[in-house]
């Protein structure tokens, strides 16, 4: 999380990657979010690499300089804890998710990592079928290429809506 | 309005005990009116934030007292002060960020401006502009200023109140309480981290929802099914100023000494194992074995310790129908990476989507839905550990939530008997 605070106007550099790497990493976050909206959170963990990390890390504390993580799991055992949990333990609001996922961009690259910025807005229909906008943000991501395939080694999600509409239970 | 007429529109409290808690009491508007003077105004100590929050001479940070805006603010010789965050001249807020440092508050309106202490220290054009307008001759600054609150912190704990008799802070806690205090924040301690979460129900169901021992290895099914709390383990239940304040406590989980009194619910071995077992793994950091607390200072205030993860919690009710939780996260100053990173770990326990909190919010907006729509008929049945709210050695109880029920009565002036 050593990144400058405010998103600034972040150009992707020209060696950011070519354009099928960019390709093959933007429909990455679309089968994100649709496995995400399709409740196959088995499925969740194996969008990252095994030392991959998922933190939410709300707008407001990370301005401040502040942890105030929501959710925090250092790598994907924790991802599959949280699965584990929300299946076998939790109970929340009966709903719908939809991710809108867009603005992926490829913003620089260090050997094999790709370092990628994407926006998201997740929608939230409840069970008297209202839609509520439940969280914008950013996906602030280091994304690996495994077997070919592009894989989150971080994925640090940045909720401009700091305020939480009740609770979070599908990840954004 | 008569005071004692105060819940179900005149019916009295329902058969005049604290085992019955009408829903009107959630939903009614001159309830929540009358709340704001016999409670936030009233006789009680109001959470206003952390002296670590406004370490330097001109720190602030705005908060709510109820629903009324405050600001609490270092002044340059280190005092405390809060005040109404509305100007005196047309009701606007003069601070509008969260937290901050500066000279002096200017309000964005007219441009009055005020110091630390919310004292008027400037108002433009006061004197006319070559001799047109102006105030008249008799205005003075010194009339202007925001109106104050009295401020006492402890273990750097900020509280305000704006009962002129108020007792002191220390008075008012009582000694457990201080004890907690004095165990949990004893120790130079700086803020982590801040959550929030708006929830749809009235401020006072959160509040009992602190203060029911017995939902906690029912509602959140972690505690059971990954092993971190059963209802066998050792739990007490104490108040404090006639059940106004309570602490929950548990106790690590050694002892089966209560044999089957609680055999009917089946908790005996997790059915689940995490694979990082760091998120409810505990560190012993006290040596009397306490696992959790949760201490809960009337009216809005609490203060956790669970595992390891160490918070305050703030309920800002925003209206009778809705409320916001924050929550405030610390660790001590001198914690190691090692603690850091265990409390890092198990902050997944707690906040809007946390394992072992998740679940209130739901909980407490179905109640909410289910109650508005008879327009507050009917009543809550609160009889679990008897219809006293004494203190109990065991957490199979709602004593804490009876105890709430009968400082909350006291103070709005409803009959009740005990
Ligand atoms: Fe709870």
């Amino acid at each position: 999380m050593s990144e400058s605070v405010r998103p600034g106007p972040q150009e992707p550099s020209d060696t950011a990657g070519d354009g099928a790497v960019e390709r093959k990493i933007e429909r990455m976050f679309y089968l994100y979010g649709k496995c995400l909206d399709d409740d196959r959170l088995e499925d969740w963990p194996s969008f990252f690499i095994e030392s991959g990390r998922y933190v939410i890390h709300p707008r407001d504390n990370l301005e401040a300089g502040l942890e105030g993580y929501w959710i925090y799991c250092d790598h994907r055992r924790m991802i599959r804890d949280r699965v584990l949990s929300l299946r076998e333990a939790n109970i929340y609001n009966i709903h719908y998710a939809r991710h809108l996922i867009s603005n992926v961009l490829v913003i620089g690259r260090d050997g094999d990592v790709h370092d990628v910025r994407a926006n998201y807005v997740v929608l939230q229909t409840d069970n008297e079928g209202v839609t509520h906008n439940f969280s914008a943000g950013e996906y602030r991501a280091k994304v690996v290429f495994e077997d070919g395939e592009p894989k989150f080694a971080e994925n640090i999600v940045v909720p401009d809506t700091y305020l939480v509409k009740a609770l979070i239970a599908i990840p954004l | 309005m008569s005071r004692s007429n105060l819940p179900a529109h005149g019916e009295p409290w329902p058969k005049n005990d604290l085992t019955r808690v009408p829903y009107s009491v959630y939903l009614d508007e001159e309830i929540f009116a009358a709340e704001n003077d016999l409670i936030f105004r009233g006789p009680t100590w109001n959470y206003l934030g952390l002296e670590c929050e406004v370490r330097d001479p001109g720190d602030f940070v705005t908060t709510f007292v109820g629903t009324i805006p405050v600001v609490l603010n270092r002044a340059s010789d280190g005092s405390l002060h809060a005040f109404v965050n509305r100007c005196a001249h047309r009701g606007a807020m003069v601070v509008r960020e969260s937290r901050g440092h500066c000279d002096s508050h200017t309000c964005i309106y007219h441009q009055w401006t005020y110091d630390h202490e919310g004292r008027l220290i400037g108002a433009p054009y006061r004197k006319g502009i070559k001799g047109n307008g102006g105030f008249p001759g008799d205005f003075r600054l010194a009339d202007h200023a925001l109106e104050k609150l009295r401020v006492e912190s402890y273990a750097g704990v900020v509280f305000g109140t704006f009962h002129e008799e108020m007792e002191p802070l220390v008075d008012y806690m009582e000694k457990p309480v201080r004890d907690r205090f004095d165990a949990l924040c004893g120790r130079p301690y700086r803020v982590t981290g801040y959550q929030r979460q708006i929830v749809e129900g009235n401020w006072k169901l959160y509040f009992e929802n602190v203060k029911d021992c017995y939902h906690g290895s029912l509602l959140h099914m972690f505690n059971s099914n990954f092993g971190f709390f059963r209802s066998t383990q050792r739990g007490t239940s104490a108040m404090t100023k006639g059940g106004l304040h309570s602490i929950l406590t548990t106790y690590g989980k050694t002892d089966e000494e209560l044999g089957d009194t609680f055999k009917d619910i089946a908790t005996h071995k997790p059915k689940f194992t995490l694979e990082e077992t760091g998120v409810i793994d505990v560190v012993r950091e006290h040596s009397d074995g306490m696992v959790t607390t949760i201490l809960t200072l009337f009216p809005t205030f609490v203060l956790a310790q669970i595992g390891n993860h160490l918070g305050f919690r703030h309920v800002r009710p925003k209206g009778r129908d809705r409320f916001e939780l924050v929550w405030i996260n610390f660790e001590y100053e001198d914690d190691d990476e090692f603690h850091r990173e265990v409390r890092r770990k198990q902050g997944n326990l707690l906040g809007p989507s946390g394992y072992l909190s998740m679940e209130d919010a739901e909980a407490l907006e179905i109640a909410n839905k289910a109650v508005t729509g008879d327009f507050g008929n009917g009543y809550a049945f609160i009889e679990m550990g008897g219809r006293g709210s004494d203190d109990q050695d065991h957490l199979v109880t709602e004593a804490p939530i009876r105890g709430f029920w009968r400082g909350y009565c006291d103070m709005m002036g409803i009959p009740f008997d005990d």
